[in-house]
């Protein structure tokens, strides 16, 4: 387990770095909700799922889909690290004729649905989920969601008919870190009670750290463990995470750095803890 | 004349597909009696799927089964097919390029009793402007197996617009092939362009037409998207004046798009026959077809008109 979370802490500070230095290179983008993303997608791509970066296609591969289509900075870095395409793409993020899109896109080798309009990523994962059970075949499906569009109406739709279904093996995220673009959370729209509400709606709900990398393993350690039901796990984030002036800083959600700033943001995600492998 | 239900036919070519084709699953919003998706539901309920009353999740769902390499029938009224989960069909479908195939039943003013609320005469329009997606208006029952076996071959998103009643067979019909527009009567005066059941109405407005003299040719144009350019703009040389016919607004449809093509490569007055900027109300289908003046009389009016003017 200490190995496992030192190798994660390591990855998601790496991914952390990535964000910085391609948003900085696109000049525009959404540092806030990638970086508070980055330790999910990092225990994600470098423990949980079963996935083959020469084969993106292979059908026994786990799906991951990101329903918080404008975090793809995180996801990109990930899967750029895990080998799915050249680190040098990542330097030409939202630029013209760019494998990499300003939201996360089907283009790119090791995403399967693009995304980006909110709201609709629980419904996909519900599609691949389903499709999973009709073949028999026992990948799992993950889905990262953001805070903010659990005011979508969709959303709620596929929370009742993932469960109507018994979607076992589908597993969710919300990467809860309390802010939009207009503001806080809780003042734009609030959502609570969130976990009576997904409780309410039959899902096994768990609730971690979504910083934590050995809560984080644990969380999805059981989610796998539980039949019948999906489960949700609300991951409790900061925005802007890792990078001491973004965090919490609403400014953030869809700004990128400036080079002053993008070279402090290195600087601090180069000295912290995570570089060494603590958590 | 033999009548058929559309939407029958469509039920019994989906048990077939689905007999030859494990690949293929069904989603419906609760209307599968109606669209009868729910012949497939019978034969293959493991493959058959209810989404209740949540157009946006069932298209958005069907985006995440076609990524695992499912063809994917989509059923519900063409009200809700379209407009409801238009942006999961925009973004998620139809951006993605995915292998699903909506098929719709209950368009235009035919759906009758109901009213305006369930009449749907812009689903041509909305989906017309989007990427990738192409469009089908079948003429009559067996035109509408054609489409569905065209669309399950094709990869790639499609739009299938069914109507509610009976619609008696096309004499002359030819064989379906995608993105063809073909001619049913020849003429010599003016050029009727029409798709769906105002295919019909067309025919019997050209054997009105015939009393005064007046041979009308009458072409049935059932891909929409995309729209077959060059029997457009043959039949604009040789006809000089169009006619288009369709049971959907006269803004963004087939008449739009006969009259893009025609306004750019070979420009000739088009006349149109759709409804005018209105929305529709109850009344049986025949009674709304006379009120909006879409049935054949109304057809043959404009026709003579058209090449008297």
């Amino acid at each position: 387990m200490e190995d496992r979370i030192r190798l994660l802490k390591k990855k998601a500070n790496q991914i952390r770095k990535l964000i910085i230095e391609m948003l900085a290179a696109a000049g525009s983008g959404h540092p806030g909700g990638s970086l508070s993303s980055a330790d999910i997608i990092a225990c994600l791509y470098f423990d949980v799922l079963r996935y083959d970066p020469k084969n993106p296609s292979w059908p026994e591969r786990d799906r991951f889909h990101l329903s918080k289509g404008h975090a793809c900075p995180a996801l990109y870095a990930a899967l750029a690290l895990a080998g799915y395409f050249d680190t040098e793409e990542l330097w030409k993020l939202r630029k013209l004729g760019a494998l990499l899109q300003g939201h996360s896109d089907r283009r790119v080798p090791g995403i399967d649905v693009g995304s980006g309009s909110l709201g609709q990523g629980l419904s996909v994962a519900l599609g691949m989920a389903l499709a999973g059970k009709i073949d028999k075949r026992d990948y799992r499906v993950y889905c990262i969601m953001g805070d903010g569009e659990l005011q979508e109406g969709n959303i709620w739709e596929a929370a009742m008919a993932v469960s109507h279904f018994r979607l076992d093996n589908l597993c969710a995220v919300i990467d809860y870190n309390h802010f939009q673009i207009d503001g806080r959370v809780d003042e734009v729209m609030n959502p609570e009670p969130l976990s009576d509400k997904w409780k309410a709606f039959g899902w096994n709900v768990i609730e971690c750290n979504g910083h934590s990398m050995k809560e984080l393993l644990e969380s999805f350690d059981t989610a796998r463990k539980v039949k019948g039901k999906p489960t949700m796990i609300i991951a409790h984030t900061i925005k802007g995470k890792g990078v001491s002036f973004m965090e919490g800083v609403v400014d953030f959600h869809g700004r990128a750095p400036t080079e002053e700033e993008r070279k402090i943001a290195l600087n601090e995600l180069e000295n912290n803890e995570a570089s060494k492998g603590k958590e | 004349m033999e009548k058929l239900y559309a939407r029958d036919i469509y039920g019994k070519t989906l048990v077939e597909l689905g007999k030859k084709d494990d690949n293929i699953v069904v989603l419906d919003a609760d209307l599968s009696n109606s669209t009868r998706t729910a012949f497939f539901r019978k034969e293959f309920p493991g493959r058959f799927f209810n989404f209740g009353v949540a157009e946006q999740n069932m298209m958005a769902s069907a985006a995440g089964l076609a990524s695992c390499g499912k063809i994917v029938f989509v059923s519900t009224f063409a009200m809700f097919a379209t407009a409801r989960p238009l942006d999961q069909l925009r973004n998620t479908v139809c951006y993605n390029n995915f292998n699903v195939k909506i098929v719709a039943t209950h368009s235009g003013i035919t759906v009758g009793e109901d009213g305006a609320s369930h009449q749907a005469l812009e689903d041509i329009a909305i989906l017309r402007s989007i990427p990738h997606i192409r469009i089908v208006v079948p003429a009559d029952a067996m035109e509408a197996k054609d489409a569905v076996i065209a669309a399950y071959k094709e990869e790639g998103p499609f739009y299938i617009r069914l109507g509610r009643p009976k619609v008696a067979a096309i004499e002359g019909r030819r064989e379906f092939s995608l993105g063809k527009g073909y001619i049913l009567r020849k003429g010599r005066d003016l050029a009727i362009i029409a798709c769906g059941i105002m295919v019909g109405e067309a025919l019997k407005a050209q054997e009105m037409l015939k009393s005064k003299g007046i041979y009308a040719t009458v072409a049935n144009v059932h891909t929409i998207k995309p729209i077959d350019k060059n029997f457009i703009i043959e039949l604009a040389k040789e006809y000089k004046h169009i006619l288009v016919c369709e049971e959907h607004q006269s803004v963004g449809g087939l008449c739009s798009a006969v009259s893009e093509v025609l306004s750019r490569s070979y420009p000739v007055k088009v006349g149109s026959i759709g409804i005018n900027d209105r929305f529709g109300q109850s009344g049986s289908p025949q009674e709304l077809l006379d009120a909006y003046q879409l049935s054949s009389p109304h057809i043959a009016k404009r026709a003579e008109e058209l090449i008297r003017s």
